[in-house]
């Protein structure tokens, strides 16, 4: 019987085109928060740059290497509490093609100098003066940390203060 | 799963009940006195095959049972997610654990255990909307097509029992007299009537249309509830929120770069009792204090030229000047800036001089300004003052040593080494607002507060709705079917000759007083014998036993 054939194809068809709108409905709704944020995998939104050093820093440069970028602000205590940390895992990353890239969210070079020499800050620390790399990452909590690999892409997003364990173990997922 | 042949030669697809052609009832429910006229009695599709699992799922959500369950179920829970706030309007400082306990009892720990405080993002609130477009739309397939088809094709000629079963009917016995029927064709065409001829049978017809409303209106529905769905798609819905200090330029969140706003000037006027033109409000005034007049951004839009990467300089062509007030939000490519929030006098530098607290004699003056100090600041010849320590949003932690807990000056306070020609080493001092402290013992100098400057910050919304027409289109198809639907009737008239009498059948979708009328116009003054109601008389003579009984 064709007619019958045709009409269950067109309803397998109908079915099965509602039933993907429904699922992409729920898909949509609960990646929102998600979309929020960046996603895991997608390329790292570039940028460019400068460091209390006045040394310019575009991450595309960074190709081939691991990146870990950590955003943070001198009035944010977890952020503090894993700088010394991020310190010395950097010194024993830096032979191995990890790189570390702190950006501040747009204090004033006073209040970030002033961290550094608290710190004895060797890694590039950067100030985001017009928050558009905050934007471009979509920072919302502080500290959070997007572990770059040597591809360019984002692998993973680490919000909250790291243990030095932590960070170590991060490091060792992105390098090259 | 027979098609079913009919008396007068027509071939039904099963389910039918009444043939489509003549009009014959096929059904088993012969002995009921009127036919369910609903959908032409055809076949829903629904009903044809019931085997594969496809059928199944596609009868379940033809079913207008489930339907109403579904309408019914959504329209429970969206009540119960207006009894108390949901989660997004509580406090953003509060637990939500916490707080719908707090505030609501058991009643709250309840409300919010279920899920109730987030429900419309809800996996199954959505499962049941989503459920409810499916059904809306198979329902409409389902009827629609067969409706269409079989008054597409309905014959003129009706089968008498079709006639008989109709509401509306009666019967003219001619008795050697011959009735001219041209004269009630006249004036069912007058009343608008389409009329279709058969062998002296005659159809006449009028606001088929009418049948199509609740269809369109389920597509408004659908259009409507796409829409809603379109919300969620990136790039599709932005609502974000942009603080700028007068004088500040900024990217504008969401836009990727591509805009830029600074912020010249923000305004709060309250109404003036003293003012001439406020005076009416002067009562008002008295009773609550201030109110406000306007809150007024003035800023000028960038637009970014070229494509650079963030945190690059960037090069941006001025577009315009704007004075954003509330509800007059600056609108540019499909973006709009709403006037949200401000926050007056926030501090932007503060001065101080340097003096000799005995003799108060002053050794020059500084000012430091809060978003960006600087390190070290000259005074005259061999006096010099280094900011150690800078706290702009200043408190005391739990250890008593001194922290700052944002980067807005809120509430600045300085560590200063002050450096003279007799102590040239320093003395350091530790000054807040209102408040001096020596911390490595007396000094002879100190830093005397010498004036604030402040600011305004605006808060801005920044919109960007592309699903907007989409939900205006549905809307209004939505209301063009419920006007299609209710403002107009689909009615029908059959007239039957027969040998030796005239068989009469109305049939409308609703409004019966209407067809009766104009039927009655139609025959008036002819020998045409009215048709009756059935159904009233049915419940008049139902009534009369009641009566008798």
């Amino acid at each position: 019987m064709d007619k019958k054939k045709r009409r269950l194809i067109s309803r397998t068809i109908i079915l099965l085109l509602l039933g993907a709108a429904l699922v992409f409905a729920l898909y949509t709704n609960f990646t929102k928060d998600k979309n929020e944020s960046l996603r895991k995998g997608s390329e790292a939104p570039n940028f460019v740059l400068t460091d209390m050093e006045g040394k310019e820093h575009k991450l595309s440069d960074y190709k081939g290497k691991g990146v870990f970028l950590n955003f943070w602000g001198t009035y944010c205590k977890p952020c503090e509490y894993e700088m010394p940390y991020m310190e010395n895992q950097y010194k024993n990353f830096k032979d191995q093609g990890v790189e570390i890239l702190a950006v501040n969210v747009g204090e004033s070079d006073y209040a970030v100098n002033n961290f550094i020499t608290k710190h004895d800050l060797t890694f590039p620390v950067m100030i985001d003066k017009g928050r558009e790399v905050e934007n471009a990452y979509r920072v919302d909590i502080l500290p959070v940390s997007f572990l770059v690999d040597k591809e360019g892409k984002v692998i993973d997003i680490i919000t909250g203060a790291l243990t030095e364990e932590s960070i170590q173990k991060h490091m060792e997922r992105i390098k090259p | 799963m027979k098609e079913v042949k009919c008396d007068c030669g027509h071939v039904n697809p099963f389910g039918t009940n009444i043939c489509g052609k003549c009009g014959m009832v096929l059904d088993n429910e012969k002995e009921n006195k009127l036919i369910d006229m609903r959908y032409e009695g055809s076949a829903r599709r629904s009903q044809t095959y019931k085997k594969t699992i496809i059928d199944k799922i596609w009868n379940f959500f033809s079913s207008v049972k489930v339907g109403v369950t579904l309408i019914v179920i959504a329209l429970i829970a969206s009540a119960i997610g207006t009894i108390l706030p949901q989660e997004m309007y509580i406090p953003s400082t509060a637990t939500p654990a916490e707080h719908y306990e707090l505030e609501y009892g058991w009643f709250g720990m309840v409300y919010y255990e279920l899920g109730f405080h987030n429900l419309y993002s809800s996996w199954w609130y959505l499962i049941i909307i989503g459920m409810l477009g499916i059904s809306l739309l198979i329902a409409s397939i389902d009827r629609f097509f067969p409706l269409y088809r079989s008054l597409k094709k309905q014959g003129v000629t009706r089968h008498d029992g079709f006639m008989k079963r109709q509401r509306v009917y009666g019967v003219t016995k001619l008795e050697d007299q011959d009735i001219n029927l041209e004269e009630v064709k006249d004036r069912l065409k007058r009343q608008r009537y389409h009329i279709r001829e058969e062998n002296g049978h005659i159809l006449a017809e009028k606001g088929r249309f009418s049948r199509w409303g609740p269809y369109v209106n389920h597509i408004g529905l659908i259009i409507f509830l796409i829409g809603a769905l379109l919300r969620s798609v990136p790039g599709m819905y932005i609502d974000k929120v942009l603080w700028l200090r007068e004088g500040e330029r900024k990217e504008i969140p969401g836009t990727n770069g591509e805009y830029y706003l600074q912020n010249n000037e923000f305004t709060l006027e309250v109404y003036d009792k003293e003012n001439e033109e406020d005076e009416q409000y002067s009562a008002a005034i008295d009773k609550t204090g201030t109110i406000a007049k306007t809150y007024q951004s003035d800023v000028t839009l960038y637009e970014r030229k070229g494509e650079t990467l963030p945190g690059e300089k960037v090069d941006l062509d001025k577009l315009k000047d704007y004075k954003i007030k509330v509800n007059e939000p600056l609108k540019h490519d499909h973006y709009a800036l709403y006037q949200v929030d401000y926050k007056l006098d926030e501090l932007s530098t503060m001065a101080f001089k340097l003096i000799n607290k005995k003799t108060e004699e002053e050794y020059g003056s500084l000012k430091v300004d809060l978003n960006n100090p600087q390190k070290k600041y000259e005074l005259k010849e061999g006096y010099s003052v280094d900011l150690i320590s800078y706290f702009p949003d200043f408190e005391f932690d739990e250890k008593g040593e001194p922290r700052t807990i944002s980067k807005i000056p809120n509430n600045p306070a300085f560590i200063f080494k002050m450096h003279t020609p007799d102590k040239p080493e320093g003395e350091v001092s530790f000054v807040a607002i209102k408040e001096t402290v020596e911390p490595l013992g007396e000094n002879t100098y100190k830093m005397a507060f010498n004036g604030v400057e402040t600011q305004d910050v605006t808060a801005l919304t920044v919109r960007k709705d592309l699903t907007l027409w989409i939900l205006f289109t549905g809307g209004i198809i939505f209301m063009i079917g419920v006007v299609q639907g209710s403002y107009w009737n689909h009615r029908r008239i059959w007239i039957k000759r027969k040998d030796d009498e005239i068989l009469m059948a109305g049939h409308t979708n609703k409004n019966w007083h209407g067809i009766k009328r104009d039927i009655k116009q139609a025959i008036e003054s002819t020998s045409l014998s009215e048709p009756m109601d059935q159904l009233e008389e049915e419940k008049s003579s139902s009534k009369g036993e009641v009566l008798n009984g």
